[in-house]
């Protein structure tokens, strides 16, 4: 017999793990996303780029069910995030570095409540696990007020990987990072999304980041998305030899992208 | 709101405990601050009613219900500012989003900060209750069912102050945040703490018998002066907390709600 139950389970496993159907925010007067309808596949990593303003936060937001979306919907493997967000939150988990984790706590000790919050079996081993990976264990007992700017980072990343989400949200993971430690935790999420084939949305300002992570660029512009395709597409469309030059011909509205047959060449 | 928006976890509720009782082990001026005000108040009236003592008649028992009465209102003030502080907790931590991207539900989240509520009230007031007892011979606990009467009502009231307070903060920022201290006060005159409703004009002792603490008051008042315990009034109470605690939870979802279209859980801060 088919019970609802099972029902909902397929849908969540069939669905794409982000659809967003002409998703709108609109705060007062000012629109901050215009309408955008977009679709991610399983096992992706996609840049969401734009300058300041652009609508990326207020995406993810609503992507996460964070804020109500004016019209339209943001689907997370089927679930309406503004009506049904509890049928798929125990899959998914973020990091930003404007969002912070209690001071006082140890390290352990955050771990181990957001373990128990996402109903992780065997709490232990995963945090011991964590701390290996991302290399915690110098100052897992320490205060994480405590920390430096790269192991609050490793400590923030840790804590949205303990549940073993299936879509990890990242907003700017590396802002404020050295460029070793961003490099190596660039490595960390590339081998996560091999090892986990798990989505990954990424929300950056650093280019080279996301010409090297990602597979797809989504590029927002005034609560718009104005142009989306690989790195490389979007190099051969604009012309140009990286994504910093492409971000600036939209953000200054500098070139329009080629024609497809003369890019194509 | 749908069934996996209600399904309710003590895993989940036991976490946010978790996360509040490594807070409070760790910081003793978090756990001396929940003892010195009561324990400041308390010596205050208590030497208040020694020194009245001396004097014959009605005015040192008059005093001694003072004491009570601060007792029972450090209660209803504590148990709001319990329940707001370890509210605020999160979002001075920065915490939130985090918290409200789990799995953790609205009730769970609730239900954690009440119990975290009475855990700091115990921490606070059953130290200063046996100060009161060693000081001053005056045994709180004396009051026996009718002091749990009065301590359930009172709790119940404080949470869905509480509740409403964290619903601002959620919706309007840390620049709401002076009304979780403050809001409270504003019951101060007109729930009667130390003096009886009669003493109020009235046109407005409707309004004071629409809050439960009054009540309470009466009914202490009551059973210190009178040696009576009035069930009815705790009834009375008990019924009106109902309400209390239905538009308070309502509140909270409401503000939780407001909050989430105004986009200000992105917006952590004043």
């Amino acid at each position: 017999m088919r019970t609802p139950g099972r029902k909902v389970r397929c849908r969540t496993m069939h669905a794409p793990a982000i659809e967003a159907k002409n998703l709108t925010k609109q705060y007062g007067e000012s629109l901050a996303v215009n309408g955008i309808s977009f679709v991610i596949e399983t096992g992706s990593i996609t840049g969401l780029l734009g300058g300041n303003g652009a609508g990326k936060t207020t995406t993810i937001g609503m992507i996460m069910g964070l804020v109500s979306p004016t019209a339209g919907r943001a689907l997370v493997f089927g679930a309406d995030m503004a009506r049904e967000p509890y049928r798929v939150l125990h899959r998914i988990n973020f990091e930003s570095p404007y969002v912070d984790l209690p001071h006082r706590l140890t390290v352990r000790q955050n771990l181990n409540v957001f373990a128990l919050l996402y109903g992780v079996a065997d709490r232990r081993d995963r945090i011991e696990r964590l701390a290996r990976e991302l290399e915690l264990r110098e100052f897992i007992d320490r205060p994480a007020g405590k920390l430096s700017a790269g192991q609050k980072t490793r400590v923030a990343l840790a804590k949205a990987l303990v549940n073993d989400p299936d879509l990890l949200v990242l907003d700017e993971p590396t802002a404020s990072l050295d460029p070793d430690t961003a490099d190596w935790i660039r490595g960390h999420l590339e081998r996560y999304r091999e090892r986990k084939n798990a989505t990954i949305l990424l929300a950056s300002h650093n280019m080279g980041e996301v010409e090297r992570l990602c597979d797809r660029v989504l590029m927002m512009k005034r609560g718009s998305i104005v142009d989306d395709g690989s790195p490389q597409q979007l190099l051969t469309r604009y012309g140009r030899q990286n994504l910093e030059e492409v971000f600036l011909d939209v953000a200054r509205d500098r070139r329009e992208p080629m024609p497809a047959k003369e890019a194509a060449k | 709101m749908n069934a996996s928006a209600l399904a309710f976890s003590p895993r989940r509720v036991g976490a946010m405990m978790l996360r509040h009782w490594y807070l409070l082990r760790s910081s003793w001026p978090r756990l001396f601050e929940l003892i010195y005000w009561p324990a400041v108040q308390m010596f205050m009236w208590g030497f208040l009613q020694l020194g009245v003592a001396r004097y014959p008649g009605a005015l040192a028992a008059t005093v001694s219900t003072f004491l009570a009465a601060f007792l029972l209102w450090d209660i209803l003030f504590r148990g709001q500012i319990g329940y707001s502080m370890s509210f605020l907790e999160e979002m001075w931590s920065r915490n939130m989003p985090n918290l409200m991207i789990s799995p953790l539900r609205a009730t769970e989240f609730v239900l954690a900060l009440v119990i975290m509520s009475m855990v700091r009230l115990s921490i606070g007031l059953v130290p200063v209750t046996m100060l009161a007892i060693v000081f001053f011979g005056f045994n709180l606990w004396a009051l026996g069912i009718a002091l749990a009467a009065f301590f359930a009502n009172l709790l119940f009231t404080s949470w869905s102050v509480g509740m409403f307070c964290s619903g601002l903060v959620l919706r309007h920022g840390l620049g709401a945040e002076s009304l979780a201290w403050s809001l409270m006060f504003f019951f101060l005159p007109l729930t009667c703490v130390y003096y009886p409703v009669s003493t109020l004009p009235e046109w407005i002792q409707p309004l004071a018998w629409a809050l439960p603490p009054t009540a309470v008051f009466e009914g202490m008042r009551a059973l210190l002066i009178e040696h009576v315990f009035r069930a009815d009034l705790m009834l009375w109470a008990l019924a009106l907390n109902l309400v209390w605690l239905a538009a308070g939870a309502t509140s909270f979802l409401w503000l939780l709600g407001a909050a989430k279209r105004s986009g200000s859980l992105l917006q952590i801060g004043e």
